[in-house]
């Protein structure tokens, strides 16, 4: 291939180029050995160089209600931190008796510690004590490796509303390992709006790096806090929740299980969401929270399940509403289309009971006395009106007015854990059925409410809100604004609209002051007050049924929908109906002139019954 | 012919001992750089020292493969593999993951690559094969062009990538044309004298340069007033000095990217005032020096473990042998260096070819520069370029790329009686 030679011109620039090799290793030694051996300062500055690193936990955002009442707050404290690489010959003894506890304890508490890591800081004691706090700063010289590292923690004005708040608790692996931002310790919101709102609440963390000694004494930030990070406070929230309603909602559902949903029509905004039994946020707080939390999880009760969000009851007889508006709009009935009641429906050998009521029944006394034969005739002719060619399209439309009233969906909103409800497709029935293979009667218990459909508290009184609207809703949301009370919250300022006529709306709310002025309501009418309701009782295989109401009020300009669930409670009337009336008029009026009628809600317990 | 078994005895064991020592003692102290921070199992493959494991691994079987293929597919195919990196270096610049403000790396999953750290070695067979071929000891014009070219278009491209430590990297081949005698000694001189103006550049004032330049060129002048022949020489000389030290200032403004510049200024002002750049140089000094004679012990470094020094595992790796092992790993290291490189001189002097003379003073050139600036750069010697200590950084491309000139050129080496 190519010339050798023997006569290389250049061989004597091996010797250079070997010379440039040898001085820069040379140079390279002789750099490293001033650096490693003949200054001094670079061993007394690694010695000095302890660097810690503290965490400045910015205090979490503050939580108001719609008046400006402070309702969740923080208070200060202080965790005793270790790093066991740093940890010396210290006094165990009298480390020990400060802390108050006994010699195995710490080694234990130092090896887990050591586990976690030999050069992080771990947290040694949680929440110390304040005598203990004051000892150690005095003394702290004499424990090299551990520091105090302040903290704070959530105190609430009162116990109330501890399902929409939700909790702080300590960041998972889970979370610490998807998101940078936290780090074991870290305190993150769990639930409610402590979650919904985690980015807002906390705020940044600042970082700190400080130079220590040997002695365990601070001397000074690094490098003139050169690499410091302020933290940024969290932003305080401004909820629409009205502390009195919440309040007197909460102590209605004493020894209840159950819920209340409140919001103002107009905006959307969530007056009040109790869910019965519910529990002190304070418990959840601090150095005993895991022990309750365990408590509470094994509790019967389940007071950590949030009810008005989470639980999916078929709605029952309330459920007309929106069958009665459907068939209305379809052009099946007009408000004085009129069907006799024998008290029994049948067809095609399905039967569905009616209870006794004068006959025949128009569309307004028809939903006034609830009838289920008026509700089971015009279910069946809206979903075989000519016009369509099968049974799927003709329920897919049906469907799609019931989901734009905000049932069987996620409303989207700022509500933590919030469930989407029940509404079956006509797939749904296809696969049970076969393609085709059912009619109107095959689903007829939808007409009544029960059967394929599931509401949750929350959903219903979103319902009753749009019907007091007359065709539209607002996002039910929790929060009006953000970091200033005028900074409000615009994202829910949209309506959703029903594709339903204003005229039919007008008809429906007629029929419902007709439920509470002269129907299945009336025992809960409020003096003064032009309340819209309707009653409703969830069939319960299990017990008792559940009773259910959903009401506005006033009628002409609403101010307040609500949705009651009292479970095992029997009929709507009997007591979900008072309970949503006394709200109301709570709200309405500031307080409450039927003393009775609230003493018996008070002194009922339905808590023995079956769930 | 000679067996192919023969080959594995007839590789030098000195350079396969240092090699297997080298990346051995890497693995451990990337171990201990990591170790604190995660103390999890050796096999973990999710920290560097388990994914190090398997590009180790790798390399091996890259090693052996090299030595088993035939020694013409490296004289015979050099244009080809030399033309494979230019289109991966072009193609990285457009389907390459951006890692750190630099597009230079492949993603495969959880590895990635970067196929610059191979371009040098595609680069030193191509050059290899050019010189080899150079019928005449004195190569023409074009000939020097084409070689020039050779090396100038992957640093043009690695350069695009905004890889400007590695473009540095492709400057080393100078070595290799000096070698060859496609250079003068002048012309080394002058690139030693360009750096060296460089630096001084921005370390003074220009005029201040120039005026001293000019006071040692009238003195040159007077003391050789018998020979005027040379006067236009020399004023030709300072002009063009004095050029290269005014545009050093319009480089340095207008052409680097401001970490560089704040990484350049840290070194020649010796300010740890500067951001970013002087807390690296810094703390990896703080990380040396407080190693001492004996160094603190495997895994007792404070500085490492605390983690003060970034990029520890790759482009700093040299303070936790600093920290750990004390100036006798520092001699250890470098000792090591030396060794390897000499032996790679002498195992490059005893080729009977040109070309394999070529791949071994390249490897020599490139693993020289990358030694020098790497260790440099810790000590406050060099800027932060960030480029690794080949076989003792963290990272797969620079494992694989020294181990493929290293292996070729053993493999070259071993064959070298054949290669007439
Ligand atoms: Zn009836």
């Amino acid at each position: 291939m190519n010339i050798h030679t023997n006569t290389d011109h250049y061989l004597h620039r091996k010797k250079i180029i070997a010379w440039i090799v040898m001085g820069v290793g040379m140079l390279l030694l002789v750099r490293l050995f001033i650096l490693q051996i003949a200054d001094p300062s670079y061993k007394v500055f690694a010695r000095s160089n302890f660097l810690r690193h503290i965490t400045d936990y910015p205090s979490r955002g503050l939580i108001y209600d719609r008046h400006g009442e402070l309702l969740v707050y923080n208070e200060a404290h202080y965790d005793l931190m270790v790093i066991p690489g740093q940890v010396g010959d210290i006094d165990t003894l009298a480390f020990c008796k400060l802390l108050n506890i006994d010699v195995a304890t710490f080694e234990s508490r130092l090896l887990q510690a050591r586990r976690h890591s030999r050069f992080r800081a771990s947290v040694f004691e949680r929440q110390i004590s304040k005598t203990a706090f004051a000892a150690f700063q005095e003394k702290l010289f004499r424990f090299p490796g551990f520091f105090v590292q302040p903290r704070t923690l959530r105190k609430y004005s009162y116990p109330v509303a501890t399902h929409t708040f939700g909790y702080v608790g300590e960041a998972g692996p889970n979370i610490i390992n998807n998101d940078p931002y936290y780090r074991p310790g870290d305190y993150i919101g769990i639930s409610g709006i402590e979650r919904a709102y985690e980015k807002e609440l906390r705020g940044q963390k600042g970082l700190r790096i400080r130079m220590v000694d040997v002695l365990n004494r601070d001397i000074g930030p690094f490098q003139d806090g050169r690499y410091d990070t302020l933290g940024v406070a969290g932003k305080n929230l401004y909820t629409t929740l009205d502390t009195r309603l919440q309040l007197y909602g909460e102590k209605l559902m004493q020894n209840k299980r159950g819920s209340i949903v409140a919001i103002e029509p107009s905006t959307g905004e969530i007056l009040s969401l109790v869910s019965s039994p519910s529990f002190d946020p304070g418990l959840l707080v601090g150095r005993q929270r895991t022990r309750n939390y365990r408590a509470l999880q094994n509790d019967t009760l389940k007071p950590l399940f949030n009810r008005a969000l989470m639980a999916q009851y078929p709605p029952g007889s309330v459920f007309k509403l929106i069958s009665f508006l459907i068939a209305l709009e379809e052009g099946v009935i007009s408000p004085t289309t009129s069907h006799g009641c024998a008290g029994i429906y049948h067809t095609r050998g399905i039967s569905i009971r009616c209870r006794p009521h004068p006959s025949p029944v128009n569309a307004i006394t028809g939903l006034q006395h609830s009838c289920n034969t008026y509700s089971s005739i015009i279910f069946q002719n809206t979903l075989n009106q000519p016009l369509f060619n099968n049974i799927q399209d003709a329920f897919t439309q049906w469907r799609d007015y019931v989901r734009s009233f905000g049932l069987g969906q996620y409303f989207g909103s700022d509500l933590s854990y919030e469930l989407p409800g029940i509404v079956a497709s006509a797939d749904y029935y296809d696969r049970i059925y076969g393609p085709g293979g059912w009619r109107s009667q095959t689903i007829l218990s939808l007409g009544i409410g029960q059967g394929e459909l599931g509401v949750t508290p929350m959903q219903l009184a979103n319902m009753t809100a749009a019907i007091a609207n007359r065709g539209h809703y607002f996002t039910p949301h929790t929060v009006k604004a953000v970091g200033d009370p005028q900074n409000s919250n615009t994202q829910y300022a949209l309506a959703n609209n029903i594709p339903i006529s204003r005229e039919h709306f007008e008809t429906i709310v007629y029929a419902m002051q007709r439920v509470v002025n002269d129907g299945t309501a009336s025992f809960s009418r409020i003096p003064d007050i032009d309340m819209a309701g309707k009653t409703g009782t969830v069939q319960n295989p299990h017990g008792e049924n559940h009773s259910v109401f959903v009401a506005f009020a006033p009628a002409e300009n609403p101010q307040i929908a609500i949705s009651v669930i009292v479970e095992n409670a029997g009929h709507g009337s009997v007591w979900a109906a008072p309970i949503a009336s006394l709200m109301i008029e709570k709200y309405l009026s500031g307080e409450v002139k039927r003393h009775w009628f609230e003493q018996r809600v008070l002194d009922a317990s339905f808590l023995t019954a079956m769930p | 012919m000679t067996q192919r078994s023969n080959i594995f005895n007839n590789i030098d064991k000195p350079v396969l001992f240092l090699y297997l020592t080298m990346v051995a003692i890497g693995w451990l102290n990337i171990f201990a750089a990591e170790y604190a921070e995660t103390q999890k199992h050796v096999f973990d493959f999710s920290t560097s020292y388990g994914k190090q494991l398997i590009w180790i691994c790798t390399a091996f079987i890259l090693a052996a493969s090299v030595l088993m293929i035939d020694v013409r597919f490296f004289t015979n195919f050099s244009q080809i593999i030399y033309g494979v990196f230019i289109l991966l270096l072009t193609g990285v610049l457009f389907f390459g993951v951006e890692v750190n403000s630099t597009r230079a790396w492949f993603q495969f999953g959880g590895l990635a690559f970067q196929p610059s750290e191979i371009a040098k070695y595609g680069t030193a067979l191509a050059l290899a094969s050019l010189m080899g071929s150079a019928r005449l000891r004195k190569p023409g014009h074009l000939m020097r062009l084409k070689a020039f070219l050779l090396v100038l278009v992957p640093a043009v491209l690695v350069l695009l990538q905004k890889d400007v430590g590695t473009t540095l990297v492709f400057a080393s081949f100078i070595l290799v044309f000096f070698r060859e005698g496609w250079l003068s000694g002048l012309a080394l001189f002058f690139a030693g004298l360009a750096v060296a103006l460089f630096v001084l550049a921005l370390v003074f004032n220009e005029l201040i340069i120039i005026g001293i330049l000019a006071l040692i060129g009238i003195t040159i002048a007077i003391i050789m007033r018998k020979k005027p022949k040379i006067f236009p020489q020399l004023i030709g000389l300072f002009l063009l000095v004095a050029i290269y030290v005014y545009s050093v200032d319009f480089v340095f403004e207008n052409v680097l990217q401001p970490h560089h510049k704040a990484r350049i200024e840290v070194l020649v002002h010796g300010g740890a005032d500067l951001q970013g750049a002087g807390y690296n140089l810094h703390q990896s000094k703080i990380a040396i020096g407080s190693g001492g004679l004996w160094g603190k012990g495997f895994l007792q470094g404070t500085q490492t473990q605390f983690n003060f020094i970034p990029e520890q595992t790759t482009d700093f790796i040299f303070c936790t042998i600093g920290e750990e092992w004390g100036f006798v790993g520092s001699l250890l290291i470098i000792g090591l260096f030396l060794a390897l490189l000499m032996r790679l001189i002498t195992l490059a002097e005893r080729q009977k070819s040109v070309f394999g003379r070529v791949v071994g003073y390249s490897a020599v050139s490139v693993i020289f520069f990358h030694f020098a600036i790497n260790i440099g750069m810790t000590i406050g010697l060099a800027p932060v370029i960030g480029i690794p200590l080949p076989l003792i950084s963290y990272g797969g491309s620079s494992l694989w790329g020294t181990t493929l000139l290293l292996f070729t050129f053993l493999k070259l080496d071993a064959k070298r009686l054949e290669m007439l």
